[in-house]
């Protein structure tokens, strides 16, 4: 079956301004974002996975314009959403969703849960408003909630249950595109996994794109088909989900995968521990973005950027931004450092 | 017979608010061996964190121990007046958080902090506090001990001030570590220096920890023994591997199906039911019952007690009673079934 490209997103670059000095002039850039591209198929599940200040978070309001991206070009079904005016954007809107990781903010706490459909609706202007009330309740009801609940306000909810009325608030504009961002990262595993099976029983039924944004590699395995990983506003490695959790290439992902403790203690683990803490996001490293931390750097990591590609012995379609992927794979590069923890 | 250094026994704590009274800890139970890990894991509203700051008397205003005892060395310390408390905080048993940040005082120095404790406890005068802390700085693994000591901590970063939060707790060589969610704000590679480093020094210093977390992750492999809370009551105590290898109440049965593994795939996450009882309408029998597929009348009207199998693992459901009259084995969360015993 040929893939549907969804969503194209070609060097998007995301710079903050850092005003300073004495006539609060711009003296420097936050580089959040630098230079990233990669394409959503229809249908499918991508995840972006990072640390924090990675850029993930970034890049997902970057797609949304909620911050205007500084640079690069977002196509969605062609149209390069970055060059649009904001009421041609605000059309648009309607097919690419976002639901926030907490849901106590991102619901306005006075209005009833009807209004806060209804407004989406309005908006978009989906429906006549005399179908909306029916269209609410089962919205609630796909959701998992009671119909009946439709004129509470949200703070008669749990955290759980404001989080399906956030991915109500999404559905309501029958979107083909929702950004889930950080979207089960507050809540207790045993109501996480009532919503990411929400998520996957909704995928399924109405043929949703999820572009879907997390810290939680468990969370990222059990949801994705396709994987970014993200180090310092660069994607560093980018796969099918097989390849980047069985077989990772970029030394990065493997000290991230290898750093998560894993909930069996048959299973006695070394963890690759990385030296140092990320560096700043205003003076990132130069050459790769990784070369501070990583236990391979060379001379060249320090003044060249890798180039997001694919090398021997990944499948087509996984492709890591490092120098010396074959070196290291074969064990002619060897480690400068290898610290291991049991913990 | 491992030697055990607190024992936790029947401890109740509540809090007195304007809509009535919060059992937040009912009944909790426990014993820290000496050099030893325990986990306390639960989700939120489990009641877990207060049962530490029960133990050392961190409660806030409203917040009061109403039965049970902490012995502390065969002393139970609900007794200790606030002055010989004052004595054990810091020094005997110390305690590290969540937030570094927040529990770190912005306007002084990471030295002035930790010396603070010396100073106190060790009677050590400010000179020889100070040396004193970069040489727990550095045993904590913070490069460039002598700059880092007259720095404050909003120039450190994250991991780093966990770090320093470590070093003040270690600075009296305490016997006993409460760790509350320490790498829960830290990212997955910097949450693995700390968790190594935690691991190190206890292999080093023979102090035991007590590890309070949400990570089933953390648990599987920093903890020797676990303590499973569900609202408020110890539901499940054992020692790790069983715990892993054959959960026997059903919350953390479904606890773990629950959990969406990084180290393996699944086809389908198998959640819990409903959500945790709120805490002023705490049901009367078991408190898991509304959210158990195994639940019968009996689970629904009375409170099953904790049943020790007799090799210390204990578990709070009617199915492991004796007089128990349901089938030996019950259908729980799905396919799944779990064996009697």
């Amino acid at each position: 079956m040929e893939k549907k490209e969804l969503l194209k997103v070609e060097g998007l670059k995301q710079y903050f301004p850092i005003k300073g000095g004495f006539f609060g002039r711009t003296v420097n850039h936050v580089k959040a974002v630098d230079d990233i591209s990669f394409t959503v198929y229809e249908g499918e599940t991508v995840s972006i996975v990072g640390e924090s200040g990675c850029g993930k978070s970034t890049t997902g309001r970057a797609i949304l314009r909620l911050e205007e991206p500084s640079d690069g070009k977002v196509y969605f079904e062609g149209t390069d959403l970055a060059s649009l005016s904001k009421s041609e954007m605000r059309k648009h809107r309607k097919d690419l969703q976002i639901i926030f990781q907490d849901p106590y903010a991102s619901i306005n706490p006075r209005q009833a849960v009807s209004d806060v459909l209804n407004e989406a609706m309005e908006i978009q202007n989906v429906l006549p408003r005399k179908e909306r009330r029916k269209r609410i309740i089962e919205l609630l009801e796909t959701v998992g909630l009671n119909g009946s609940q439709a004129d509470r306000f949200p703070h008669e909810f749990s955290g759980g249950q404001r989080q399906r009325i956030g991915i109500a608030r999404a559905l309501s504009v029958n979107p083909k595109l929702i950004i889930c961002d950080e979207a089960v990262s507050a809540l207790d595993v045993s109501i996480q996994a009532q919503v990411l099976n929400l998520l996957d029983e909704l995928q399924e039924e109405y043929g949703l794109t999820y572009l879907f944004i997390s810290h939680d590699l468990g969370v990222v395995r059990h949801i994705s088909d396709r994987v970014i990983v993200m180090y310092l506003g660069k994607i560093m490695e980018i796969g099918d989900k097989k390849s980047i959790f069985d077989n990772p290439k970029h030394p990065y992902t493997k000290a991230l995968l290898s750093a998560i403790p894993v909930p069996d203690p048959d299973r006695e683990r070394e963890h690759i521990v990385l030296r140092g803490d990320v560096p700043s996001p205003i003076d990132p490293p130069t050459g790769c973005r990784f070369h501070t931390r990583c236990p391979f750097a060379q001379d060249k990591c320090r003044t060249d950027v890798p180039e997001l590609k694919v090398h021997d012995g990944m499948r087509e379609g996984h492709e890591a931004a490092c120098h010396f992927v074959e070196e290291i794979e074969s064990g002619q590069l060897k480690p400068n450092y290898m610290e291991t923890a049991s913990f | 017979m491992e030697e055990t250094i607190l024992d936790v026994r029947g401890l109740r704590t509540s809090f007195f608010t304007d809509e009535g009274e919060v059992k937040a800890v009912d009944g909790v139970s426990f014993s820290v061996p000496k050099g030893k890990t325990i986990g306390i894991v639960g989700e939120s509203g489990s009641g877990k964190s207060i049962t530490s700051l029960s133990i050392l008397r961190l409660l806030a205003e409203n917040g009061k121990v109403v039965d049970g005892e902490v012995l502390f060395k065969g002393e139970n310390i609900l007794d200790y007046s606030e002055k010989q408390m004052r004595g054990l905080r810091g020094n005997k048993i110390s305690m590290i958080f969540q937030e570094p940040m927040t529990s770190l005082n912005p306007v002084f120095t990471v030295g002035q902090q930790i010396s603070e404790s010396l100073t106190t406890h060790q009677g050590m005068n400010k000179k020889q506090a100070m040396a004193k802390s970069v040489d727990l700085l550095k045993l904590v693994g913070i490069p460039s001990p002598e700059k880092r000591v007259t720095q404050y901590p909003y120039e450190l970063s994250g991991g780093m001030r966990q770090r320093v939060m470590i070093a003040m707790a270690l600075a009296c060589n305490p016997e006993i570590l409460v760790a509350d969610e320490p790498t829960t704000a830290l990212d997955v590679t910097i949450q693995a220096q700390i968790l190594g480093l935690i691991k190190d020094l206890q292999n080093r210093l023979g102090m035991s920890v007590i590890f309070i977390t949400h990570d089933l992750g953390v648990v599987a492999e920093t903890c020797d023994y676990v303590a499973v809370m569900y609202a408020g009551q110890v539901v499940e105590y054992s020692d790790v591997r069983t715990l892993f290898r054959r959960p026997r109440h059903p919350y953390t049965i479904g606890l773990l199906k629950s959990l969406p593994r990084p180290d393996a795939d699944q086809e389908k996450l198998v959640p819990i039911h409903g959500m945790v009882p709120s805490p002023f309408k705490m049901p009367t029998g078991c408190r898991f019952a509304p959210r158990c597929p195994a639940a019968t009348d009996l689970c629904r009207e009375k409170l099953p007690d904790l049943f020790d199998d007799g090799e210390g693992n204990q578990v709070r459901c009617w199915i492991y009673d004796e007089e128990w009259p349901g089938p030996k084995e019950v259908d729980v969360f799905g396919e799944e079934r779990i064996a009697k015993g």
